[in-house]
């Protein structure tokens, strides 16, 4: 029975990829007809990408073992565009997924397919796309090839403006889930209405006003025994942008009616999430104030499905997202079931010249980010709980209170120092047990030797005495431009309470560069741990290998 | 086991079909060599809306730089050429266009971070990376340089130090009104 259920499934798959082609292949006739009317024929441009490891065993940092020893992802974009038509495809292996993907990436294929005609106001999308209206806390369909996240939605797409200003949008489709669909249908529909450009009084005022709202649906069928689920679950938010000056103020507004669910643990309670953040900048500095809170916001295509898969909403964290090493291993996810959560950045260029400043300069950049759980009483009922709106929860999930200073010494000497204070809740980040307190310095140096040589040193230092204790990196890189680089990095876990697990992660890598092609090949030991990029993370085993990458644009 | 026979022969019909879809369409496209930018919504720093295909130098070179708040690379490319972009504009007209690919989370970030670097690009929002995906920009940082006639004529990926002089005889050439060197 499953295997003439498969049979059927990819014969199904087959015909729907011939037809798309059937379509493209009219799509160029058209544009040898068109080319011969001297209208603007178009053209084909598109992307590469291949990244391949070759993994040794090493049972000393807990490497997995790969059969395979050698694993690839590739990807592929091919896009013509022209006047008024577009189409396009993203061919996508997977021989076999690299380690830290999800294994259900396997094989290869077209999953991303598209064709769009646009012309006056109006623009239709067939096949694949992504969308996001507002902030995209009610829908967001993205990829994020990083993470392996891609929930494009799969059906069809309007867009259409019919006043200068004023902007529709409707959109209908399953999400992309590895090599299949979601089961739920996903429908939606946006307007956005910018009064500077829609009324002819306000074009030259300075205050500038955007509103927007959207509201979302999604269909499930309730297959399960026991429960009586709702199979159309919605969901709605309303936005604005104001801008008057060196001010602004945003926010946005989202709700979702009962949507029982898997994360959530079945409660039949609504959602909600406010967004509000105020911006005040100039020419040399700025300052922004942001807070959030989330409540039951879970918003999948399936009930039953868990981590990074099939969301159709997208709440954003407000955390930074930092970069050195030793800065990214206690990174943040968002907690969609609920936090109330706050951030202020502060920016200020300290100019050449004054004080300061100095001859050459100086920036300064301030982070404070705390996240807190929502104030929840348990009802004891089906909808699990209420909670108080304004009041924030006794438990800690993350802070975050860091500062990065620039200065330049002279036209070829700079220095970053970085300093952060991170309180993580691993429970409830990653749902193991530990709240850590770790201390981080960097000391980063710009050296330009030459014109075409430049070196760059990292010295960073991670002081905990929670989890695996300290850590030290130092980093060196050389450059020599146009064209290579080469850099090599120690990653030593010298506070490890257990002597064993003193573990050096060494590396080194070089790269190649040419004009819209880089390659690079790297050798080490890689540490297990959260890869996260926007407040969603995937974990990653640690690795001891050889690993190549290569893109290209065409 | 039926299934296990099927699945080879699917996956190379596939594979045919797309190869061939491409010959033809890159079969058409021979006609056309140059590139223009595709037009795509992007946000403004107010919040508004503005079409990609609105750029525009007054016939002079533009360069359009992909970026985030989140990538070191890319800030130490925009950092580079703002250290000369006085006397590249005087000498050659050269108008630079930061886009940022930072999505709703950081997105708030970017006017207040662009002001305090003292950038004075002009700056736009792709906030969900339409315009990236159209431009099939993989990692940023990557460059493109557009001439008089709004034809894409260059484009880089990557920065390290120094990378900026090899832009810079780049748009000197364009401003110029010559060809870049095929073989470069």
């Amino acid at each position: 029975m499953r295997i003439e259920l498969r049979v059927e499934k990819v014969s199904n798959h087959k015909n729907k990829t011939i037809s798309f082609f059937i379509l493209l292949s009219l799509i160029t006739l058209m544009n040898s007809v068109l080319a011969q009317d001297k209208v603007s024929p178009g053209a084909i441009h598109g992307n590469f990408q291949g990244d391949a490891q070759y993994y040794n065993p090493d049972s000393n940092i807990n490497a997995p073992l790969v059969p395979e020893k050698m694993l690839m992802n590739g990807y592929a974009n091919f896009n013509y565009e022209s006047e008024h038509f577009l189409a396009g495809l993203r061919y996508e292996s997977y021989l076999h997924v690299l380690q830290g993907f999800d294994p259900r990436y396997e094989g290869s294929g077209i999953m991303y397919r598209y064709l769009t005609y646009k012309k006056d106001q109006m623009e239709i999308t067939a096949g694949s796309f992504y969308e996001q209206f507002g902030s995209g806390m009610v829908l967001r369909a993205y990829e994020e090839r990083g993470l392996g996240i891609d929930n494009a939605l799969e059906g069809f797409r309007v867009k259409y403006t019919p006043i200068e200003g004023l902007t529709f949008k409707g959109v209908i489709g399953k999400q992309r889930s590895f090599f299949n669909y979601g089961p739920g249908i996903v429908r939606g529909f946006d307007g956005e209405l910018s009064l500077n450009d829609f009324l002819k009084s306000w074009s030259e005022k300075k205050t500038k006003i955007v509103v927007g709202g959207c509201f979302v649906s999604k269909y499930q069928k309730d297959a399960d025994p026991i429960y009586i689920l709702p199979e159309n679950v919605g969901s709605y938010s309303g936005r604005i942008n104001l801008q008057h000056g060196k001010i602004s103020f945003n926010s946005e507004y989202a709700y979702k009616i009962n949507d029982p669910s898997f994360t959530n643990h079945f409660i039949y309670k609504d959602g909600q999430c406010l967004l509000v953040s105020a911006t005040y900048t100039k020419p040399g500095i700025g300052l922004t104030i942001s807070g959030k809170r989330t409540d039951n916001m879970n918003y999948r295509s399936d009930r039953t499905v868990t981590g990074t898969l099939l969301n159709i909403n997208f709440l954003p964290a407000l955390t930074k997202q930092h970069t050195y090493q030793l800065a990214t291993f206690y990174p943040y996810a968002t907690q969609p079931n609920g936090e109330m959560a706050g951030s202020a950045e502060f920016f200020y260029n300290f100019k050449p010249g004054s004080t300061l400043g100095g001859k050459h300069g100086m920036n300064l950049a301030l982070n404070f980010s705390k996240i807190n759980s929502i104030d929840t009483v348990n009802t004891n009922n089906e909808k699990g709980y209420t909670s108080n709106f304004l009041k924030i929860g006794k438990t800690i999930y993350f802070e975050d209170l860091n500062v990065e200073l620039t200065k330049k010494f002279s036209k070829k000497y700079k220095m970053i120092f970085t300093y952060l204070n991170i309180i993580y809740n691993k429970n409830v980040i990653q749902g193991e047990e530990g709240i850590f307190h770790a201390n981080i310095g960097v000391i980063e140096t710009i050296w330009k030797m030459t014109d075409k040589v430049a070196m760059r040193t990292e010295l960073q230092h991670l002081y905990t005495k929670q989890d695996q204790g300290n850590w030290l990196e130092p980093l060196v890189e050389f450059s020599f431009s146009p064209h290579w680089f080469v850099s090599a990095y120690d990653l030593y876990n010298y506070g490890n309470e257990i002597k064993d697990k003193q573990i050096h992660y060494f590396g080194v890598s070089t790269g190649y560069t040419k004009n819209a092609v880089r390659m690079m090949l790297s050798y080490g030991k890689q540490r297990a741990g959260l890869f996260c990029v926007g407040g969603v993370c995937r974990t990653v085993p640690a690795s001891n290998g050889v690993s190549f990458s290569i893109t290209s644009s065409f | 086991m039926p299934a296990i026979a099927q699945y080879p022969n699917y996956s190379m019909k596939k594979l045919y079909s797309f190869i061939l879809a491409f010959i033809l369409l890159a079969s058409a496209s021979v006609f056309s060599q140059t590139r223009k930018l595709p037009s795509v919504d992007l946000k403004t720093i107010d919040g508004t809306t503005i079409n990609t295909s609105t750029f525009n130098n007054n016939g002079k070179p533009m360069l359009i730089s992909f970026w985030a708040t989140w990538c070191k690379p890319c800030i130490e490319e925009l950092n580079a050429i703002f250290e000369n972009y006085s006397d590249w504009q005087k000498e050659t007209g050269v108008k630079v266009i930061a886009i940022s690919i930072d999505d709703s989370k950081t997105a708030g970030r970017v006017a207040p971070f662009v002001n305090g670097k003292g950038w004075t690009y002009d700056v736009f929002k792709d906030l969900n990376s339409d315009f990236r995906r159209a431009m099939n920009v993989g990692d940023p940082p990557m460059a493109f340089l557009i001439d008089a006639k709004g034809d894409i004529v260059w484009q880089h990926v990557g920065f390290v130090e120094g990378n900026e002089k090899e832009m810079y005889e780049m748009i000197k050439l364009v401003a110029a009104g010559k060809a870049i060197p095929t073989k470069n």
